[in-house]
């Protein structure tokens, strides 16, 4: 039972997004499908939450390596879950202002926002920026001209590098605009390398992709791979 | 020199590429930017539209992306301001409306301010379902967004009178992050339903992946700061206000992104620097290894 229906559900809901693509009649199926997705989709935030929750309260209670780092985690979630939820110090919307909690969660001001602007936004914007510097650190280590794929790869890195800012401008600012050699400016030879060689390598790429999700896909909505039913049993 | 540069501490890497970022901005040094056909093309797709067109801004990315696609989403925003265009924002990532917030108080708020909520914009908000959420607006938006943002009814909003689908709306500016982004906006809107135009604007490690939807589902397309910085420029060029010499006398929000295409030329010549030195030592190493 604990397999069987969500293999229905699975079957079904597959069939009739198929079905609806390829019958313009049964159209309104799959959007109903999607809806139903939808609606999972907002359900799964609540899902995602307790899943937090239980494996950051597991590794406390266990005290495993970095514990600290989950009682952090389990703090900021329901700091953040109890202010958003309970629109901690939002003003009612000036349209409903006869409704305590009309207003936006996120209202400026308010002490969501204020997480938001001043936690989250710097944290992941840190995030991401630090990504420069190990960039920077692995291409000095480890981008190496050991054979000629290699060398090709170098070159095209560098192509793309320098046509992508002003330094590709200047250095081949010598070659008329109108000339016939205008292809081998950087900034216009960064633009072949993109729109033919990446656009052909990654067409390739996508094709073998999508074979192999319709393939997958087949052997899921048959039930052959059960794979993302856990490992359960009945 | 040799023996230094093999046993370099990366964190004289670290340092050097703070200052190659720091220095160019600290200066505000600011380089010409040529914009390349792609980049003209969004441009071009924005400015065939008339006064009064819908248009539909998903802003499908987060604060974590912010440096590569905020001067984008400025310029877009700008751009249709000034075109008069009936502007209808929405996203599939949870903070996307908060970065469309930042977008409207940079632009519409200060700039803009006879644009009125309801009337010349709206904020739909955000919608959980990934491209499910696409699959169901192509054909009824109304099922999925009931109310606006704020919990208004969508059908006291007039922007919203005549719009029940995204078919109805002439151009889509889809800015992405990544998942889910222009990818399954050329997936489940562009490519199924051929009349809906879309432009988009993304980061540069998702760029390759979409240039080969280019041009029949995918028009235009701006590429990372490279391309928020052409399309600036192309912005400004047309509607820009000018002193007395010709010069522009914009606000620096405008010149963001040639602002940052400062640092990354910097950066990127920083790039080719530690990989030609990394190269050098790797083959000194290897001719003293055989030599040996």
């Amino acid at each position: 039972m604990k397999r069987t229906v969500p293999l229905i559900i699975t079957f079904l809901g597959g069939v009739v997004l198929i079905i609806a693509y390829f019958i313009p009649y049964t159209q309104a199926w799959g959007e109903k499908a999607a809806v139903f997705f939808d609606v999972l989709a907002a359900i799964a935030f609540v899902l995602g939450g307790g899943n937090l929750l239980k494996n950051h309260l597991k590794k406390v209670s266990d005290r495993v390596a970095g514990w600290g780092y989950s009682v952090i985690c389990l703090v900021a979630f329901l700091v953040t879950l109890t202010v958003g939820l309970g629109k901690i110090g939002v003003n009612p919307n000036t349209q409903f202002s006869n409704y305590a909690w009309s207003g936006v969660y996120d209202q400026v001001g308010s002490p969501f926002w204020w997480l938001y602007e001043y936690g989250f936004k710097p944290l992941t914007a840190t995030m991401f920026a630090i990504l420069a510097f190990y960039v920077a650190s692995a291409a000095f280590r480890a981008f190496r001209a050991k054979n000629f794929e290699a060398i090709l790869l170098l070159g095209t890195a560098f192509i793309i590098l320098l046509g992508r800012t002003y330094a590709g401008v200047v250095l081949t600012g010598f070659i008329p605009d109108d000339s016939a050699f205008s292809g081998l400016k950087l900034e216009n030879f960064t633009v072949y390398i993109m729109q033919v060689f990446n656009t052909a390598g990654n067409r390739a790429i996508m094709i073998g992709i999508a074979l192999g999700v319709a393939s997958t896909s087949l052997k899921v909505l048959l039930g052959v791979d059960r794979s993302y039913l856990g490992s359960g049993g009945d | 020199m040799y023996e230094f540069l093999k046993n370099l501490d990366r964190r004289w890497v670290f340092l050097l590429m703070l200052l190659s970022v720091a220095v160019p901005i600290l200066l505000n040094a600011r380089f010409p930017e040529k914009p390349t056909g792609l980049a003209r093309a969004v441009f071009n797709e924005i400015e065939k539209l008339n006064e009064g067109d819908p248009v539909l801004l998903a802003f499908d990315f987060d604060p974590a992306s912010e440096g590569e696609l905020g001067p984008m989403a400025t310029a877009f925003v700008r751009h249709c301001a000034e075109k008069k265009l009936k502007m209808y924002f929405m996203s599939l990532w949870p903070v996307g409306p908060r970065m469309v917030e930042d977008a409207l108080d940079r632009v519409v708020r200060p700039d803009f301010p006879d644009l009125k909520y309801g009337e010349d914009w709206v904020q739909l908000g955000y919608k959980s379902g990934y491209e499910a959420v696409i699959k169901v607006i192509v054909t009824d938006l109304k099922q999925l967004y009931t109310t606006d943002r704020f919990g208004a009814s969508i059908d006291s909003i007039p922007l919203m009178a005549d719009i029940q689908s995204v078919q109805d709306f002439s151009l889509v500016i889809n800015i992405s992050a990544g998942y889910a982004g222009t990818k399954e906006w050329v997936q489940y809107a562009s490519t199924p339903y051929p009349d809906i135009i879309l432009v988009a604007g993304c980061t540069g490690v998702q760029a390759p992946l979409l240039y080969p939807y280019i041009p029949e589902q995918l028009p235009g397309l701006l590429g990372a700061i490279k391309g928020a910085a052409e399309y600036e420029m192309l912005v400004l060029d047309k509607y820009g206000a000018r002193d007395e010499n010709g010069e522009l006398d914009e606000p620096g929000k405008y010149f963001e992104g040639i602002r940052r295409m400062g640092p990354q030329l910097i950066a990127h010549v920083l790039m080719i620097l530690l990989i030609i030195t990394g190269n050098i030592i790797f083959f000194i190493e290897r001719n003293r290894e055989g030599s040996s």
